[in-house]
């Protein structure tokens, strides 16, 4: 069954978003490992919309979780009507440069990509839709 | 904010700082905060980080500024014993082969 929450797209907020998300894996039986993997994703997804979407102003992202019938993919979709962005566009860090070379963000979205199964951007009717999907067995 | 409790102990030119639960958007500041609330003398920083169950980008950012400022005054940052779910993180981005990390 699908669930959905909308919600200010804060920081302050985000404890309440990866306990909604959280809720569904636990009742799915969501292995601990793929479940903070999952967390992870959650959190870099929201504090980009929270930063940047809407900045200056505040604005709000509409997060759906659905578990498919056999419990084994859980998709996100996360939906904002903030300005145009495609976080799959940008380039993936170098991360085998030495420390001096390396700046010191840039991890986030490439953390999205290695930790989920399949990861899709699009815009449509005035919305960002990035949509996550994940499989539940380890 | 996900819940951290953070404990430091100084000897000589040695910080070894001991964060407990989880380092997140919501508290990151925090942590760093604590680690550079007194590096006056300080050359190396232990990161105990054996009971730090998640860790997210912004606290990979606090760890690389860490490193570099340590590196850039001959000084060194070490990682210790890294639960599962953070020793993957650093495996994915690289961090395992950038920073001291000591099981």
């Amino acid at each position: 069954m699908m669930r959905t929450l909308e919600i200010d797209a804060i920081t302050e907020n985000l404890d309440e978003v990866i306990g909604f998300i959280d809720g569904v894996l636990e009742e799915n039986d969501c292995p601990m490992k793929i479940q903070l993997q999952i967390e992870l994703t959650v959190e870099e997804v929201f504090i980009n919309i929270a930063s940047y979407a809407y900045a200056p102003q505040i604005g709000t992202a509409k997060i759906s979780v659905d578990v498919d019938g056999d419990k084994a993919d859980v998709t996100m979709v996360f939906e904002d009507s903030g300005v145009p962005y495609d976080p799959l566009a940008k380039e993936d860090p170098d991360i085998t440069l030495p420390a001096s070379e390396r700046g010191i963000g840039g991890l986030g979205i490439f953390l999205v990509k290695k930790n989920m199964n399949d990861v899709k951007y699009e815009y449509k009717d005035g919305k960002n839709v990035l949509t996550l999907t994940k499989s539940l067995n380890e | 904010m996900g819940k951290l409790t953070v404990t430091s102990n100084r000897e000589n030119d040695t910080l070894t700082v001991t964060p407990v639960g989880r380092i997140d958007t919501g508290n990151y500041t925090e942590f760093e905060r604590h680690v550079k609330a007194d590096l006056n003398g300080v050359k190396n920083i232990i990161l105990e980080f054996e009971h730090l169950d998640y860790i997210s980008s912004s606290g990979l950012r606090v760890l690389i500024s860490l490193h570099k400022m340590l590196l850039a005054e001959d000084g060194k940052l070490i990682i210790r014993k890294p639960t599962n779910m953070v020793r993957e993180v650093f495996d994915v981005t690289g961090f395992t082969e950038m920073i001291n990390i000591e099981n």
